[in-house]
């Protein structure tokens, strides 16, 4: 029998009830709207953690320095200086799957300008620094490597202490600001960045070179870097052995023999940010399950109206049988209505759940992703509840005697 | 000679209600030659209707033959059977059994859709059957924008589509006036010499009087099996009363 004229019959018993076909429907719309609706959520969390790890900088590495026992004295890490400016120059030089290599010694320094003053974090750095945080320049420009070597007293402003100290729509570049007691030129201003994911303002802080930090606020340790080092490793899939090697590297220059603690201590972003990202995930999965559940009492609703239908449509089954149809026949023509209700449903469940998706998107400014794959998922899992659960009340149907059919009133 | 269209030989209908078992056929023979007009009768539960199943190919024999158009029909499976109501029979019911809410000519065509011949070959033999029954002009109406008879006549087109040998016809005026019966019973007549075999249930004996055979059913058996010259329902009459 002719699949195209089957599906007209079937479309034809869907129209003759429109309420009734509507109503049976509005589990699996409710379900793939609410599926959908989900995974949108799930994208939109995870696609705010990742930007919010890449704005700290991709394929990162932090180093602390620090000595859990070291004269007797016990400690965590960041307590004691380990980390050499040598340690530095050597993982840059040394390490092959190293790209960048930048310091960050901070504080916490008053600056003061001619009419304001405003508290935030200074932090002593090389250039390297801002290409590791892809973090672009607004006005004017950063420091130069030659600027470090020379300890120029020259800084680099972040949007909110400009706001702070000039106003938000003014341009500070070669004005002068104070740091504590000394005074600085401003060469540039980034730009702005946003919230880190614990909600920390990046844009409130201002960055020097690191010579000058050393000498003007830390007052000098020579040889050992007070701060962190920052690494880029030159890809995602080379970060982790560049870990490895530069804790190899640190602590055959500390001197550490096996069985000795680090002195120090690594911290990979990458790693950080995909254990949000997969804690994001199973609260998505959780949420998808659930509204999966809200699919399979769709598809019961559907087995329950094609009985119903088998039952009214008794007789029908019977003469058509009579002239002719085989039992391969009629089950298809209710297999293929049931197909037909459980995928308008999908359809217009996408829609719904595409809608919300997007109002939701729209209200807390998400990326609004659109998961293609989950759209034709949910699809042919309407689909597949349309097959499973139209297949007994079709089975049902094909199996009736043509003369009890008939004869049913 | 060919052997008949239809060749019954002992069959019995046995059926098993708990520890009961109901003979509703005991033992019938029965040859029906092609072009005949026959009507079967008998009281309810004389086991007329499980004959006609039988010969309706909608039913197998407990016991014994059934050979139609020279093809066995007690050993085939549904499948089969189906494909020998769509080939070689026509239905015409007493409740007319339309679809409802479809055309008269979407009707017709069914018996044609489930034989997979294509739209527009199926268009083109629905519209000539329906010709055929005197409803060329109402291909679109709905069964509930017709009359009685008209319904029964889009049936008949319906049973005739298929270029069906036999036409089984159960109770067909059951459900009409007697002007539109002697119509119905006009056509089956004019079918028969169209070389359709034409095999009718009835209990009234005045619809029986239209066929040129009357066989009579009691307690599943064959009671009586008399040929007749039939009453013509066509106008003018001219063919003589039958004599019983």
């Amino acid at each position: 029998m002719n699949p195209l004229i089957t599906l007209r019959i079937a479309l034809r018993a869907v129209l003759r009830n429109k309420m009734r076909s509507f109503l049976t429907t509005l589990g699996i719309i409710i379900g793939v709207a609410a599926v959908i609706a989900m995974m949108a959520i799930g994208a939109g969390a995870k696609a705010q953690v990742e930007a919010a790890f890449s704005a700290m900088g991709t394929n990162l590495l932090i180093i602390l320095p620090g000595s859990t026992t070291s004269g007797g004295s016990f400690g965590g890490y960041g307590s004691m200086p380990t980390l050499t400016w040598d340690d530095m120059a050597a993982i840059k030089n040394e390490i092959g799957t190293v790209r960048l290599v930048a310091p960050s010694l901070r504080s916490t320094q008053s600056l003061v300008s001619e009419e304001m003053n405003w508290t935030t974090s200074v932090t002593g750095t090389t250039p390297e620094l801002f290409q590791i945080r892809a973090w672009p320049i607004a006005q004017g420009e950063a420091f130069t490597q030659q600027d470090v070597d020379s300890g120029t007293k020259v800084v680099v402003l972040g949007q909110t202490v400009v706001d702070r100290l000039y106003g938000p729509t003014s341009n500070p570049v070669g004005q002068s600001v104070r740091i504590g007691n000394t005074p600085f030129t401003i060469v540039g201003v980034l730009s702005k960045k946003g919230q880190s994911p614990m909600g920390q303002d990046y844009d409130d802080a201002s960055f020097i070179p690191s010579s000058t930090f050393a000498h003007r606020i830390q007052g000098g340790l020579g040889k050992f870097l007070i701060g962190q080092i920052y690494v880029q490793a030159t890809s995602s899939e080379t970060t982790g052995r560049a870990l490895a090697d530069v804790k190899t590297l640190l602590r055959d220059r500390h001197h550490l023999q096996p069985g000795i603690d680090d002195d120090f201590s690594i911290r990979n972003l990458a790693e950080i940010a995909s254990a949000q990202q997969d804690s994001a995930n199973t609260i998505t999965t959780l949420l998808a399950s659930v509204a999966a559940v809200s699919l399979v009492v769709g598809g019961i609703g559907i087995m329950n109206i094609m009985l119903v239908s088998v039952t009214e449509r008794t007789r029908e089954i019977g003469v058509r049988m009579a002239i002719g149809a085989k039992p391969m026949s009629i089950l298809l023509q209710f297999l293929i209505e049931a197909l037909v209700l459980s995928i308008a449903g999908g359809l217009i469940g996408v829609s719904l759940g595409v809608g919300v998706a997007w109002w939701l998107a729209a209200k807390f400014k998400w990326p609004m992703a659109i998961q293609v794959d989950v759209i034709v998922v949910s699809v042919l899992f309407s689909a597949l509840v349309g097959i499973v659960f139209g297949l007994y009340p079709a089975r049902k149907a094909s199996q009736l005697d043509p003369i009890d059919a008939l004869r049913y009133e | 000679m060919a052997e008949p269209l239809i060749v019954v030989r002992d069959v019995k209908k046995i059926y098993q209600t708990g520890d009961v078992e109901v003979h509703a056929l005991g033992g019938v023979s029965l040859d029906i030659d092609s072009g005949e007009f026959v009507a079967i009768m008998g009281a309810s539960g004389s086991g007329k209707s499980t004959l006609m199943n039988i010969l309706g190919c909608l039913d197998r024999p407990t016991l014994g033959t059934y050979r139609l158009a020279g093809r066995q029909v007690a050993k085939m499976n549904r499948d089969e059977l189906a494909e020998t109501r769509n080939e070689v029979l026509g239905f015409v019911f007493q409740n007319f059994n339309l679809l409802a809410r479809t055309s008269a000519l979407e009707n017709v065509e069914l018996p044609l859709v489930y034989r997979g011949v294509h739209a527009k070959e199926r268009h083109r033999r629905a519209a000539l059957s329906l010709e055929r029954v005197g409803l060329g002009q109402r291909l679109d109406h709905t069964p509930a924008q017709l009359s009685g008879g008209q319904q029964q006549r889009v049936a008949i087109a319906r049973a005739l589509v298929g270029e069906p040998k036999v036409i089984l016809a159960d109770e067909p005026t059951g459900n009409l006036d007697s002007k539109t019966s002697i119509e119905v019973m006009g056509l089956f007549q004019e079918l028969g010499k169209a070389g359709i075999t034409v095999v009718l249930v009835t209990h009234e004996p005045d619809i029986a009087e239209y066929a040129t055979r009357v066989v009579v059913v009691k307690d599943g058996l064959i009671l009586e099996d008399t040929r007749h010259a039939p009453r013509m329902a066509a106008s003018p009459p001219k063919a003589e009363r039958p004599q019983s």
